[in-house]
Formats: C-alpha cells, sequence, structure tokens
C-alpha cells in the first residue's frame, strides 16, 4: 500500500490534490502549536535570572534557526531523489522549500542580533553561530538566484538539486572550520551563550514553538508546491479543466 | 499589565523580534497564494482567448 | 580507429587547454595583476600605520587571492560553451569527471600558479614577517587547487546563462570560506612562530577531499546545463 501511495505522489495531479487536503490539516496544527507555545513562551515560562526577560527571544530565534538548519537538509535529500529518480515533485518540493528556508535563516539571524543587543551590546558580534548562519543564508539566497536565472524550470530543478547536495555536504565543513576560527578570536567579555540547561517550564515552549515551525513548514512547502505545479503543468489538460471550474 | 509590556526593560527587543516573525510567518502564506491565484487568473484568460478566435 | 586510453585522454585535453592558453599569454598575466592592485588597495584603506597592516596582512593575500581566483573561474569552460566542444568532450568514452579533471587542473596551472609567484612580492608589500612567507606560499599551492575544483562546480551550473559571473560569485564564496579561514590561520600562526601542521594537515585534507568529490559535481552538473 506504501509503495502505491507515493507512486501516485509522483503524478502532479494526484500530489495537487492530496496537497490540497492536507495543507489546512498542517495549517491548523501549526496555529494551535503557535498560540500555545507563544502563551508558555511569553506568560508562562519564569524570567532568565541572568538576562532577565530578554530571553523570550530565544523562543522565536532558536526554532527558527534549528528550522532553517532542518529545510536544508530536506532540501538536499528532496535534491539527491529528483536526481536520481527524475521525480518532477520532489523537484518541485526542492525550490519550494528554498524561499521558506531563506526566510527562517533571516529571521534567525535577525532575532538573533535583536537578542545580541541586550546581551552583547552591538547589534551583530562575529559568534560561531550568527556567522555560520549567515554563510547559511548565502547558501540559500545562491540556490535562490540560481533558480531564477535558468529559464529551463526543468533544468532549473536539477541544477538547484546539484547546489544543495553540494551546500550540504559543505555546512559541516563550514560549521567546523568557523567554530574553529571563533574559538582562536574569542573575546574575552563574550558570554558564551552556551545552550543554557534549562529546567522544563523554559524547554517545553521551546519545544512546542519548534513543532508548530516545522507543521508551519509543512503547509507552506506544500503551498508553494501547488502554485509552482499549476505553473509548470499549465498546458496539460488537468489544469485548464481545473481552472475553468474554478472560474465558474 | 503594563510591566508585562515593558518586558523588564527589554520591551523594545523581544516586541520587535516577535513583529518581525508575524511579518516572516504571514509573508511565506500569503506569497504562495497570490502567486497560484496569478497563474490560475493567468490560464483562464488564455483559455477566454482561445475561445474566442478559435485558430 | 584507436579509442584513446584515459591517461593519453586526460594529458591531450590538458595539453590543449596549456597550448591555448598560452596563445593568450597576455591573459594570464591579469589575475595577477588582479591579486596585486587588490592587495594594494588595503593599505590605501586601512591607512599605513604598519602595526595594523601587519595584524591584517595574511587575511587581506587570502581575501585578494580568493577574489583573483574567482575572477579567472569564468574562462574555465565559456571558451568551449561557445565554440561547442564542451559538448564534444560530454559525448566521449571517457567519464566526464576525469576530462573536468584535466580542464581543472589546466585552468589552475594558468591562473592559480602566477598567483603563487608574485605572492611573496605581496607578502612584503603587507610587511608580513619574511618568516611567514613559506607557509603563505605552502598555503597557496594547496588552498589555490581548492578554490579551483570548487568553484568548477559553481562554474559548470552557471555556464548556460548569459550573466551567469554575479550568481557565480554568490555560490561560490560561501564553498570558499573554509579555505580562506584555515589558510589565513596557518599563515597568521606562522608569524607568531607556532608550528601549523594542524592548519595544513585540514588544507590538504580539503584539497585531497575536493579533488574526489569536485569533478563528480562538476561532470554531473555539465550534464545539467547542456541538456
Amino acid at each position: 500500500m506504501i509503495v502505491r501511495f507515493f507512486h501516485q505522489m509522483g503524478s502532479p495531479r494526484y500530489f495537487y490534490g492530496v496537497a490540497g487536503k492536507m495543507i489546512p490539516w498542517f495549517m491548523v496544527g501549526f496555529l494551535v502549536t503557535l498560540l500555545l507555545g507563544i502563551y508558555y513562551g511569553l506568560f508562562v515560562a519564569p524570567a532568565d535570572y541572568q538576562q532577565g526577560e530578554s530571553y523570550r527571544i530565544m523562543y522565536i530565534h532558536v526554532p527558527a534557526a534549528w528550522m532553517s538548519m532542518f529545510i536544508y537538509v530536506v532540501m538536499a535529500v528532496s535534491g539527491l531523489i529528483s536526481l536520481v529518480w527524475r521525480i518532477k515533485m520532489t523537484e518541485v518540493m526542492v525550490i519550494s522549500s528554498a524561499t521558506v528556508g531563506a526566510s527562517f535563516t533571516f529571521l534567525a539571524l535577525a532575532t538573533g542580533s535583536l537578542w545580541g543587543k541586550p546581551m552583547w551590546g552591538t547589534w551583530w558580534v562575529w559568534d560561531a553561530r550568527l556567522t555560520a548562519e549567515l554563510l547559511l543564508l548565502f547558501l540559500y539566497l545562491g540556490i535562490i538566484a540560481l533558480h531564477s536565472a535558468i529559464e529551463d524550470k526543468r533544468v532549473a530543478a536539477r541544477a538547484v538539486s546539484i547546489l544543495a547536495l553540494v551546500g550540504v555536504v559543505n555546512i559541516p565543513i563550514i560549521h567546523y572550520s568557523v567554530e574553529w576560527w571563533n574559538t582562536l578570536h574569542q573575546p574575552a567579555s563574550v558570554t558564551k551563550l552556551g545552550k543554557p540547561s534549562m529546567d522544563m517550564s523554559m524547554l517545553a515552549p521551546l519545544l512546542i514553538m519548534a513543532i508548530s515551525f516545522k507543521l508551519y513548514y509543512g503547509a507552506v512547502v506544500l503551498m508553494r508546491a501547488r502554485a509552482e505545479i499549476v505553473e509548470r503543468e499549465r498546458n496539460s489538460r488537468w489544469v485548464m479543466e481545473m481552472v475553468e471550474q474554478e472560474a465558474k | 499589565m503594563s510591566e508585562f509590556f515593558a518586558m523588564g526593560g527589554y520591551a523594545v527587543y523581544v516586541w520587535p523580534s516577535f513583529l518581525l516573525a508575524l511579518i516572516i510567518l504571514v509573508a511565506n502564506i500569503v506569497a504562495p497564494m497570490r502567486q497560484r491565484k496569478k497563474v490560475i487568473t493567468d490560464i483562464a484568460r488564455k483559455i477566454r482567448r482561445a475561445r474566442k478566435e478559435p485558430t | 580507429m584507436s579509442t584513446l586510453s584515459l591517461t593519453s585522454a586526460f594529458t591531450l585535453l590538458l595539453k590543449r587547454d596549456l597550448v591555448l592558453a598560452y596563445r593568450r599569454r597576455a591573459e594570464m598575466v591579469n589575475p595577477m595583476l588582479f591579486f596585486v592592485l587588490v592587495t594594494a588597495m588595503f593599505p590605501l584603506g586601512i591607512g599605513n600605520d604598519p602595526k595594523l597592516i601587519e595584524a591584517v596582512g595574511p587575511g587581506v593575500v587570502w581575501v585578494a587571492a580568493l577574489l583573483a581566483a574567482l575572477l579567472s573561474l569564468d574562462s574555465m569552460f565559456r571558451s568551449d560553451f561557445d565554440d561547442g566542444s564542451l559538448e564534444q568532450f560530454m559525448l566521449s568514452a571517457h567519464p566526464v569527471s576525469i576530462l573536468v579533471l584535466a580542464k581543472v587542473l589546466a585552468h589552475w596551472l594558468v591562473t592559480g600558479l602566477p598567483l603563487f609567484v608574485v605572492a611573496p612580492l605581496l607578502a612584503v608589500l603587507l610587511n608580513v614577517p619574511s618568516s611567514a612567507i613559506p607557509t603563505l606560499m605552502l598555503t597557496l599551492v594547496l588552498g589555490t587547487p581548492v578554490l579551483s575544483l570548487i568553484g568548477s562546480v559553481g562554474v559548470a551550473l552557471t555556464v548556460g546563462l548569459r550573466r551567469g559571473g554575479v550568481i557565480l560569485s554568490l555560490l561560490v564564496l560561501p564553498l570558499y570560506v573554509p579555505v580562506l579561514i584555515f589558510a589565513t590561520d596557518a599563515v597568521k600562526t606562522a608569524i607568531v612562530g607556532i608550528p601549523t601542521t594542524a592548519q595544513l594537515s585540514i588544507l590538504s585534507a580539503m584539497l585531497v577531499g575536493s579533488l574526489v568529490l569536485a569533478p563528480m559535481a562538476t561532470a554531473a552538473s555539465l550534464r545539467i546545463s547542456l541538456s
């Protein structure tokens, strides 16, 4: 049964329909967990003894940073599948994830610097994690730029898949070298923003927010995939029929 | 209630980051919707034009 | 006709590219001039305080080498793509990644090596102490091939585009960061006199790694961009 499911998912029309049905579920799940996470994060979780209330930015910054890494890996895996098995739908997934991933990376950077200002006194600190996140943003922008530069969308998708694979191989190397580089110039005054050992009341909202961002990603990537499919299959019959129905 | 919004003096950092998050999350939902709508209206217009003067 | 063995195909392609480059010898000077020019710009921007320049020296030399390599990347496949010989290579019976390796080696000999020649002059320009110059040369010898290899993947992806140059730098520069970090760090520790085996071994690991992986990625990218 599973094989049949994946086999059917290969056809754009079937994928379009299934995605259409799944999006509302993802969206509802996202909204519920988001409200829950924000409620716990802002109201219930106690203030941090050292950072006071400013640590609450963590509830956006950390899940966004996790998502930026998670989405890049998902993109690389779907890139690999689309290169090896030439499945059109995974190609669509690669480019649909790129913009969401880039926005999460940007969000992680922005909230990181907003959090850094009260903590370290400046908007930008060449901290190892923030620098690695900045490079990850450039990788995402490279992927988006390459995809928009190539006219033929099939060629573009496969070129972008290769770039995502090359990128994912380089991410650990970049992280390791940035860590090495950072420990060399570690200014003594920077309080190492290590993973604070948090008790449950602080950790729970973080996990809820992480789950809610994942559901959000599920919804948005499927929405972008549907838009991409309609764009790609604009000449096929089923799109014409669908457009006529929708036009009525 | 007002001291809640003060966020222990860090309001100017906490609220903008939540606001920015909201903006980015909403933008990423609206963009694909609008894009899909644009493509569909574009196709609809082509169909109508094709039907009006069948080649 | 007797099919060429792989090694002779490799050397044939290498010789062809070197002869082509030799015919346009003047162009070989361009990366060097760019390298010297960019390095000379920094003291003009920073000011002539020797201590400041010395602190920045290795980083500036390596960023300039990076930009020179990036600038010269475009010529790797461009001429072959325009006259269609790139398609001929792709159709050959031999594994494309080996042929790509030949082209990258030729490109490195033509553009990477000249940087190596002019580096001591720039080290003196940025008053990098002469004790560190051998390490600087070593990092250049180990680093510039990695730049050409990783760059070849980016070039292969953007070879079909009319204005691929800007995108090429966006794709490739983030991947150059590890080389930049370890090479500059090697020179900095050499200045202080600490042995630099750690950095140099990591650089050579990167060289060997990209030597094996990059041609495969480039071959796949070429197949896609030419499809």
